[in-house]
């Protein structure tokens, strides 16, 4: 039994060491915000002389962000596509299920993300290059697609482990054929996971850089786009502004990520 | 919608199809498994095995080609000659001190993140607990080139951290650190140890997360019993919650320290211009033109990875990932 009123207090340098921790995280992500409003135009000095929002405008106007953004918003909807098929077909198969190679197949899907992005980005290119592939969009969506499958999978595979296989059963004694069953039955369960994991493979595609760099060849994604500023600053106060964006854009799917999945579990029945 | 065809019952007696391609193949699946697992593995298998595990072999093969020293056009014969060249005593020092940093990193970060984990797992309860966790995963998914921004704008000369140094009167405490060699540098943004906190910073929430689930698996009845046997909580934590907590802060190291050991746009935006392994794979292929030799030097994280992962996984990461 788990008694909470016995149990003292966290001692006073455990919750100093944890908010200094969480302090830690979050101090520069507010940091870049305030630059966001300096009217400073040439340094990084802090304190910002004075605050104004006049390079929120200046950043609307720039067509270069514009086109970032949207070359990025289109390879991430293709990879979350591709992810979301491959993911959930992975899940399915994987789940609840004993064959040989299994162990295999999962370490296959993480490996894209448990090996340095320096890595995945080499291999592609090694292999574009051997094959004589020239770098288009689509170079670029294969590789984001190949390291977004484990977001889908992770999700997809924790609500499948979840959901009782008697619903299934249930379904097919009533008639269902195994098409009616997904739909009706498997679909409607698993929505959440997927739209979680869509959203996170999203994100993901969306902030990634490493790998970009090695499967792009002129096209400048977002990320590509703030690389650059961070090596040759060109106009300090939009690239606070294009920070300040991307921030926002990421920080809106992972919560709702979060949240999804959050009240799956707690609720599974629901 | 094909369900009203009345059924017949076959006389194998295994199952009854009610006509309608979609039902008998929908009746194929349910009877035999494999085939049902195979029809669903094989797009992602097939995927990973020609895109990625093609990549990789690629890669393989990449490494021993050569470039042409006169053409710069690469050779495509089977040779050694980048791995030689890896055994140079440069390159050698590259590898060095990436893993140096990757190991400083990773025991930083776990440094760090033991007492955050603890708490959320031991200590916060309800909202506060939901609100801890969404903080420490936010920075682990937000843009990564935006933090890395952040420390840029945190670390100049004219940034935020000095100017709290001379709010502090600490000014003299940066100036000495700046001055210590190896680690110093002009400012804390073209020093080492600019780069190492860059990187600790980056990979910390990849470490709380493992840590903290291990955490949470540890039943307080074990806890309790140790502080009834008479140990003190240091004792309990040393003897019961550490060693139970160790596959979790294996499991955080891999990030840690893989993530670190392959990252080349961190010490190429923070740090003054020693090299790690990631930036000289980088500017091999895209700078040099020589994707051979940029093939070659990759396999080394890869190896280095491998005994890492091997290490780790006698300690239990892989349970606890």
């Amino acid at each position: 039994m788990r008694s909470d009123a016995a149990r003292p207090a966290a001692p006073l340098g455990l919750r100093l060491a944890t908010w200094a921790g969480v302090l830690f995280l979050h101090v520069p992500l507010a940091l870049i915000v305030l630059y966001a409003f300096s009217s400073e135009d040439k340094s990084y000095v802090f304190p910002p002389p004075g605050l104004t929002t006049q390079w929120f405008g200046v950043a609307l106007q720039r067509a270069d962000v514009w086109d970032a953004i949207l070359l990025s918003g289109q390879v991430a909807l293709w990879a979350t596509a591709i992810a979301l098929v491959l993911g959930t077909l992975a899940a399915g198969a994987l789940a609840r299920t004993q064959f040989f190679g299994r162990e295999a197949i999962s370490l296959l899907l993480i490996l894209p993300i448990a090996l340095p992005g320096v890595v995945t980005g080499i291999a592609l290119r090694s292999a574009y290059h051997t094959l004589e592939i020239p770098f288009s969009f689509w170079t670029i969506v294969v590789g984001h697609a190949t390291f977004c499958v484990v977001v889908v999978y992770n999700n997809a595979i924790a609500r499948l482990r979840r959901i009782s296989p008697s619903l299934i059963e249930a379904s097919m004694d009533l008639g269902a054929n195994a098409f009616q069953t997904f739909r009706h039955v498997l679909l409607p369960q698993l929505g959440s996971a997927l739209l979680a994991g869509a959203l996170l493979a999203f994100a993901l595609s969306f902030d990634e850089v490493i790998v970009t760099t090695f499967t792009a060849g002129q096209q400048t994604t977002l990320p590509i786009w703030m690389l650059q500023e961070l090596i040759r600053p060109r106009q300090r106060p939009v690239t606070n502004v294009v920070a300040v964006f991307i921030i926002a854009l990421t920080f809106i799917p992972i919560i709702a990520a979060y949240w999804l999945t959050r009240s799956g579990e707690d609720t599974p029945h629901r | 919608m094909n369900v009203s065809v009345a059924p017949t019952v076959e006389a194998a007696g295994l199952a009854a199809p009610r006509g309608g391609w979609l039902d008998r193949v929908s009746t194929l699946l349910y009877t035999r498994r494999g085939l049902l697992v195979g029809a669903l593995i094989a797009p992602p298998l097939l995927w990973f095995g020609v895109i990625y595990l093609g990549s990789l072999f690629a890669l393989l093969a990449n490494s021993f080609f050569h470039l042409d020293d006169f053409s710069g056009q690469v050779v495509r014969e089977l040779g050694l000659q980048n791995f030689r060249e890896i055994l140079e005593p440069a390159n050698l020092d590259v590898a060095w001190r990436s893993i140096t940093m990757a190991t400083l990193v990773t025991l930083a970060c776990i440094a760090l993140g033991l007492p955050v984990a603890y708490y959320m797992a031991r200590h916060a309860r309800g909202a506060g607990k939901a609100l801890l966790y969404v903080a420490v995963m936010l920075p682990l998914w937000s843009s990564y080139l935006v933090r890395l921004y952040a420390w840029k704008l945190l670390l100049a000369k004219e940034g935020a951290i000095s100017w709290l140094a001379q709010a502090l009167h600490l000014q003299w405490l940066l100036d000495a650190v700046l001055a210590t060699p190896v680690i110093g540098g002009n400012s804390l943004s073209f020093s080492p140890i600019g780069t190492f906190l860059v990187f600790v910073y980056m990979w910390l929430p990849f470490v709380i997360l493992p840590i903290q689930a291990a955490l949470e698996r540890i039943p307080p009845s074990l806890l309790e019993a140790s502080s009834d046997l008479g140990a003190s909580p240091l004792q309990t934590f040393r003897q019961v919650t550490l060693p139970l907590a160790m596959p979790g802060i294996a499991a955080g190291s891999i990030f840690s320290f893989s993530l670190t050991l392959g990252d080349y746009i961190i010490p190429q935006v923070i740090g003054n211009s020693t090299l790690y392994i990631g930036q000289v794979v980088y500017r091999q292929q895209g700078v040099a033109g020589n994707l051979p030799f940029a093939a070659a030097f990759s396999l080394v994280p890869i190896l280095i990875i491998g005994v890492y992962l091997w290490l780790a996984k006698r300690k239990g990461a892989f349970d606890a990932l």
